[in-house]
């Protein structure tokens, strides 16, 4: 083989390439131990079938008798998904109030990025940090924060009941607007930070082209601006729609019983009906569901990647 | 100083008092707080002239171009294009556009779209802009290329595109910023001719600003020479070599030996200069204008001096030195001369022969002398 007649002839060579393994070794080792394993028991056990027993499911592989090696392979867990409307309605529900969650982060976020990107190279540090300040705070506190904000009795009602807006408190708390409200205010830095690296590096001289050859302001913005910012907001949309849509302790605690969210119907089938298999079958659809953006994210990666390097 | 008259040069409106200038500068100065970076400058450019400015980084060619195009306003003075003061007017509403130095081509963009764009913003129909983006491709050579995105392009492709597009809108001025200074040595004297021949043909004016004295001699019909935001001279690329108005730009364009020294007489045709550096009077073919016993620089071009071995007969303008350095260059040799005085002077031979035989060395004691009309006083 060829490098390793060059890794005879210069020991410092091979020395080199075995380093660089060595370097690259532990992140794959992590990520094989503590992502793919167990990936690869909640997909043994969402074929599995439950059983009043610890651990409460039956063993795909076992001894018959005669000594045979007998696995049962379950796919009811992933039918039952199918057949009960409850999972099907729960998976549409995620992905719409992610979806939204999406467009609002990307509405408000988009002039956020763009103003931290524009200000001077000064204030952009700081405005940065202002962004990423919460993170500095537990987010179940300032969940539980948002609780106090948004309930009957809150800070937000009572605001509108002295100011005379309204003479009865709105029931903002365990309605699907307190979820939006929540997810939108959590992840808008996710947002913030991949808009305002893709605006802050891009070349204003553009838009002065744009200028000099007759293209107003907003024009510029349109035309210019926005399309190399696409990168950006398909980065930031990822970041804040795959998370959004597994999300569980934003609904579970600003949301109301209707509010059905698959991260929530998850945590109910461990938990409270300790159907471990079907819990599985739905952690390994959702992930099922989720390859596609993830998919669509690393290709427009690779292609800025791409574009950049030329 | 005497200017030669005006010869029967093709074109030369700066010389007819009755041509209207396109661009006139009228005391414009701009600072950055406390950084004067325009230093009260007037200019007048002519329609169809192709114009450099030329100075080292930060003399305020840059800032004076960006003025023209907009994106800079004057702290003082005022600015007319085709008589119209630009005071307040923004870049997307003046009769110029502008090829950047960095090419400032629209990534997202193909070749075509690029060149349309600004033919797009004057509501032109989708015929009449497809027309015209071919034209202005075509002038370049690159119509070939007109769906390809720029990160598909060479370097000297992106600068052929960002001058189609610059040209497309016809402006009355166009405005380059050092347009040739990223591509390689030898592309780039070849664009050099190319971008002269498009200037001709178009017949628009082009006002560029350069750092590289060579590309504006080859390229311009006038230079202006800057530092430290002022206009030092403004003049042909004879005018500014053979007769610097300064020191500083006697010594920016080209090489040049000086030599101090006070006015000794001074008549119609021909100054003498005490020189007590070479202990020496030095002889100038022209007046210098000034009074006997004012300070003085002589200046005579590497060029315009000759060696020889023996003492010259006459004695006029004449200095003896030994040989200290030789640069050979092929074409030509520079020779580095220290005379008596411990003064070092250049010289440069044109390489006629292959032969090493006449060629001077290390050591050698030599006389150099120059005619007086090879010589020019500069008036400090």
């Amino acid at each position: 083989m060829a490098p390793r007649a060059a890794g005879r002839r210069h020991p410092r060579v091979l020395l080199r390439r075995w380093g660089r393994t060595l370097v690259g070794l532990p992140p794959y080792a992590w990520l094989m131990l503590f992502f793919l394993v167990p990936f690869l028991i909640v997909l043994k056990i969402s074929f599995s079938e439950t059983q009043a027993a610890v651990p409460p499911f039956v063993p795909l592989v076992s001894w018959a008798e005669d000594a045979v090696l007998q696995i049962r392979l379950n796919f009811g867990n992933y039918r039952y998904l199918i057949t009960d409307e409850l999972y099907v309605d729960a998976y549409l529900n995620s992905l719409k109030i992610a979806g939204v969650s999406t467009l609002f982060c990307l509405l408000i976020g988009y002039p956020m990025a763009y103003a931290i990107a524009r200000a001077p190279r000064t204030l952009r540090n700081p405005l940065l940090m202002l962004v990423v300040l919460p993170f500095w705070t537990s987010f179940l506190i300032r969940v539980y924060a948002w609780m106090g904000i948004l309930k009957n009795e809150g800070l937000l009602n009572t605001f509108l009941l002295w100011s005379g807006l309204i003479d009865q408190p709105l029931q903002m708390l365990e309605t699907d607007f307190a979820v939006y409200v929540g997810i939108i205010y959590s992840y808008l830095p996710f947002m913030v930070l991949p808009l305002y690296a893709t605006l802050e590096k891009m070349d204003l001289s553009l838009l002065e082209a744009a200028a000099d050859l007759g293209c107003r302001p907003f024009r510029a913005f349109l035309r210019v601006t926005l399309p190399l910012s696409v990168p950006g907001m398909i980065a930031g949309s990822m970041l804040v729609f795959i998370p959004a849509v597994g999300e569980f302790v934003i609904p579970d605690l600003l949301g109301g019983p209707d509010t059905l969210m698959i991260g929530k119907v998850l945590w109910s089938e461990f938990f409270d009906n300790r159907d471990w298999p079907v819990a599985s079958a739905v952690a390994v659809a959702m992930l099922i569901l989720l390859v596609a953006p993830i998919m669509i994210f690393q290709h427009y990666q690779n292609k800025s990647a791409e574009a950049e390097n030329r | 100083m005497a200017l030669p008259s005006a010869k029967p040069i093709v074109f030369s409106p700066w010389n007819d008092p009755d041509a209207t200038p396109l661009i006139r500068i009228r005391g414009v100065s701009k600072s950055f707080g406390d950084f004067l970076a325009v230093n009260n400058v007037d200019l007048d450019i002519y329609p169809g002239e192709f114009f450099s400015l030329l100075g080292a980084s930060g003399c305020g060619k840059t800032t004076l171009l960006r003025m023209l195009a907009g994106f800079e306003s004057p702290t003082d003075g005022r600015i007319f294009i085709d008589g119209v003061d630009m005071t307040g007017i923004p870049p997307y509403e003046r009769p110029v556009n502008m090829m950047f130095q960095s090419y400032a081509l629209f990534p997202h963009m193909t070749v075509a779209q690029n060149v349309a764009f600004g033919l797009k913003q004057d509501g032109l129909s989708k015929k009449k802009i497809a027309e015209k983006a071919k034209e202005v491709l075509d002038l370049v050579q690159m119509s070939a290329f007109s769906e390809r995105k720029p990160n598909q392009l060479s370097g000297g492709q992106r600068q052929r595109v960002a001058l189609a597009r610059s040209l497309a809108k016809e402006p009355k001025v166009l405005l380059l910023d050092e347009p040739l200074a990223a591509l390689d040595k030898k592309l780039r004297g070849q664009t050099q001719l190319e971008l002269v021949n498009i200037q001709d043909r178009v017949g628009i004016t082009f006002v560029m600003v350069t750092h590289d004295q060579e590309e504006a001699m080859t390229m311009s019909a006038r230079i202006g020479v800057m530092n430290a935001g002022f206009i030092e001279q403004v003049g042909t690329p004879v005018e500014i070599y053979e007769y610097p108005a300064t020191t500083f730009v006697a010594d920016f364009i080209g090489t040049a030996n000086m030599f101090d020294g006070v006015v000794a007489l001074d008549e119609q045709n021909r100054t003498v200069v005490d020189c007590a550096e070479l202990e020496a009077q030095l002889t100038v073919g022209h007046s210098s204008g000034v009074a006997v016993g004012a300070p003085v620089t002589v200046m005579v071009r590497p060029e315009k001096m000759t060696v020889q071995r023996e003492a010259p007969q006459d004695g006029l303008n004449s200095v003896h030195g030994v040989v200290s350095d030789i640069a050979y260059l092929g074409d030509i040799s520079i020779y580095h001369v220290r005379l008596n005085s411990g003064r070092k002077v250049q010289v440069a031979l044109t390489n006629l022969r292959h032969t090493s035989e006449q060629r001077l060395t290390w050591d050698d004691e030599v006389y150099l002398t120059w005619h007086p009309a090879n010589s020019l006083v500069l008036v400090q």
